[in-house]
């Protein structure tokens, strides 16, 4: 025992001496929360476009006011010919441009019909469909407000109730997210990597050829990385409770279960890339490419899982990340128990055991 | 020159000697250019469909079979039971509830008004909300036959109309991977560039071998510059391979001229191996080097313009993507490959991507000292 509170004592150590390591990983998940709270948003906000008004009257010139005040659109400039506006799109500082046609008040006005174009840029096809959107919706409000209140025969009334996250506010979806990467990346391949080291620079033959037993020196290389990774929980849970206001509607004990069962998940993770990895290099480039890209990619939280392809969608459910995601999307903010999540749990916990078994089967105790 | 000439000599060796390395450069692009756009789909399709109907007239099956074969939508459940169709969404088998009241036909046609109820999981809002504008317009789409059915409408209309035409330019079947795939590429570079020359130093200064290059006469550019070149060339060679499996696999073509995408291309490189040379003059080890130039890649490539629209950031990380060479070549990319731009039009980002690079890789010089 006392062998293996010294082992632990010395990894300690190893980060703690180390300044610059220890300041990014307990930095980062705070950088990670306040980027993806507060600058990445789906939302499209202050896009900018530009206007062909072939009309210039009243109607079109309230339209536009309209669309100038509300907070999606941000009228760049006015055009004046139709072979203006491939010009302005080429120089890539608009996003869509609307045309009025000649006479379009007139038209309104007489016929009660007149056309509006509205024309995106679809190199995003995302923000050109909401941008369409948006616009469209604007523009229909204002034909609803010349119609004053008539009301119409036979109409279907809707009303809707966004559930869980009623502001639509972003940080809701990422800081599950977000916990998953920052503990994929402080446990996985910071131990595969510091493992690995041990084995380049040599040191490992002293520790294999000591009297403490392999499973110690491994547990011993886990326990501080463990620690730090509840730190960086606490930090997580600590801004985006207080920072983002995202709430945690569940239990907080389970949540806490939850986290160390991943962890451990990782750490075994950690483990089997560094006896399969000879360098540093190598180890670091496969928990990137091999962990933290599928964590980003296949855990539903940048991307939607439904949209892929089936071999992908496949592939996402074995990776912990996904269970993980989800685990914490229920507790955190749907506010479930246990019994809402067994199922995950039970398959993350039986990804533990496997990772855990196969990691220390695959530890070599032999130098090459 | 000789000097530079043999100390590229050995960087090469170096490089075609390392196994894992040629694996990096052939496997990486492969890897996230087969894989990466057939995740990154933000397209919003297959939303997951809970119906409670506690009408089952024959207005309400009607609503149901149109909203059904719009293809938005996955009827996951039918029923008359509303606590079923919430705890559906509490389990994540349904992203929205379309609750339908009794009596709703009946209302409809007698007291000329009805209403209908929708819930929807909001977690991911961006979701919540188009799907929330999908159902209700194709209710609105429903409604209309309704009220075709009953009243005859005169020949003019009697209420005003404006119709809107949208058309959607440089991409007119809204294809999500010609938007995902040059932006991959570009991260792609990125991260091998910086990685890449950030571990190589560090790894010299770990092993030690930098002390026997400390005593030579080498000078302190001729290491950075017989550092840099065999990257950037590799770095050539990795877009080579992503263009020729973007146009492959994905049919994509660049609009404008493939000379301005290497021109580019080569400024780039030249700023991004700064960037990780500087990481690699700053660190002692190559855990050091890896964690900080993980962490810039990070903020760079989620502040870059290819997840989320840079317009849409508050002011603040606005004014982080301006100093942000990632968000820069994006830009550029989608430019020229969708749009066709030509060198005048990204005139701009030449010159600021020029200034990068010689600011970091300047910077990199001074900051390597020939000292232990």
């Amino acid at each position: 025992m006392k062998q293996f509170t010294s082992f632990v004592k010395k990894e300690f150590y190893h980060i703690l001496r180390d300044r610059r390591t220890m300041f990014i990983l307990l930095g980062m998940p705070i950088v990670q929360i306040i980027i993806f709270g507060f600058a990445l948003t789906n939302e499209v906000r202050n896009s900018r476009i530009a206007i062909l008004d072939n009309s210039k009257d009243i109607a079109t010139s309230a339209i536009i006011n309209e669309i100038d005040a509300s907070r999606y659109f941000d009228i760049q400039k006015n055009l004046y010919s139709y072979k203006d506006i491939e010009a302005a799109f080429r120089e890539g500082n608009i996003r869509m441009a609307i045309v009025f046609p000649q006479n379009f008040g007139q038209d309104l006005e007489h016929f009660n019909k007149a056309q509006v174009q509205l024309i995106a840029d679809a190199s995003d096809p995302n923000v050109a469909n909401t941008l369409s959107n948006y616009a469209s919706a604007i523009i229909k409000d204002y034909q609803d407000r010349i119609l004053e209140g008539k009301k119409l025969p036979y109409t279907i009334n809707t009303e809707m109730r966004m559930l869980y996250n009623p502001q639509l506010k972003g940080a809701y979806s990422m800081v599950p997210g977000v916990m998953a990467m920052v503990l994929m990346l402080v446990c996985t391949m910071m131990t595969a990597i510091t493992i690995v080291k041990e084995k380049e620079t040599g040191t490992m033959e002293i520790m294999l050829v000591s009297p403490i037993q392999p499973l110690k020196i491994i547990v011993a290389k886990a326990v501080p990385y463990l620690a730090l990774s509840m730190v960086n929980i606490a930090s997580i849970l600590l801004l985006s409770v207080f920072v983002l206001d995202v709430p945690i509607n569940g239990s907080l004990a389970l949540l806490v279960f939850e986290s160390v069962l991943f962890t451990i998940t990782c750490l075994a993770l950690g483990l089997l890339i560094s006896s399969a990895a000879g360098s540093q290099q190598t180890a670091m480039f496969i928990s990137l490419i091999g962990m933290f890209l599928p964590t980003v990619m296949l855990s539903g939280f940048m991307f939607p899982i439904e949209n892929m392809p089936l071999p992908l969608r496949v592939v996402s459910h074995a990776v912990p990340a996904r269970w993980f995601y989800s685990i914490v999307r229920s507790v955190m903010i749907k506010g479930v128990g246990l019994e809402g999540v067994w199922k995950e749990t039970l398959i993350l916990a039986g990804m533990m055991m496997f990772l855990l078994f196969l990691s220390i089967r695959k530890f070599k105790i032999r130098l090459a | 020159m000789r000097t530079l000439r043999f100390l590229l000599q050995k960087e090469f060796r170096q490089i075609f000697r390392d196994p894992s390395i040629i694996r990096i450069i052939f496997v990486m692009p492969v890897i996230q250019l087969m894989i990466l756009p057939w995740a990154a789909d933000y397209e919003i399709k297959d939303i997951r469909l809970a119906i409670v109907d506690h009408d089952h007239s024959s207005y309400s099956r009607q609503m149901v079979s149109k909203i059904t074969s719009s293809g938005y939508f996955l009827l996951q459940d039918y029923s008359s039971s509303y606590e079923n169709a919430l705890k559906q969404v509490e389990q994540d088998e349904a992203d929205l509830v379309l609750e339908i009241p009794a009596g709703f036909e009946k209302k409809l046609v007698k007291e000329d008004e009805s209403e209908l109820f929708m819930a929807i999981n909001a977690i991911n809002g961006v979701k919540a909300n188009l799907g929330g504008a999908y159902l209700r317009s194709i209710i609105q789409d429903y409604n209309r036959e309704v009220r075709l059915k009953w009243i005859q409408f005169p020949r003019f209309n009697p209420e005003p109309n404006i119709e809107i035409a949208s058309s959607n330019w440089f991409n007119p079947m809204m294809n999500y991977k010609i938007f995902m795939v040059p932006g991959i590429l570009v991260i792609l570079l990125t991260m091998v560039g910086t990685n890449l020359a950030a571990l190589n130093i560090v790894k010299e200064k770990e092993i030690g071998t930098i002390e026997q290059i400390n005593v030579t006469p080498v000078r302190k550019y001729h290491f950075i510059l017989g550092k840099l070149i065999p990257f950037w060339v590799l770095g050539l060679l990795i877009l080579s391979i992503g263009l020729t499996i973007a146009r492959l696999a994905y049919g994509i073509v660049p609009v404008g001229s493939l000379l301005v995408i290497y021109l580019f291309a080569a400024l780039y490189l030249l700023a991004v191996l700064g960037l990780g040379l500087l990481v690699s003059t700053f660190t002692n080890n190559q855990q050091q080097a890896m964690l900080i130039s993980f962490f810039l890649m990070m903020v760079f490539i989620l502040l870059g313009g290819l997840y989320t629209s840079i317009e849409s950031m508050p002011v603040w990380a606005q004014w982080i993507t301006r100093v942000n060479p990632v968000a820069y070549f994006i830009e550029v990319m989608r430019m020229v490959v969708l749009k066709g731009s030509g060198l005048r039009d990204i005139a701009p980002h030449m010159g600021i991507m020029a200034g990068f690079a010689i600011i970091l890789n300047g910077w990199a010089v001074y900051n390597y000292r020939k000292r232990a």
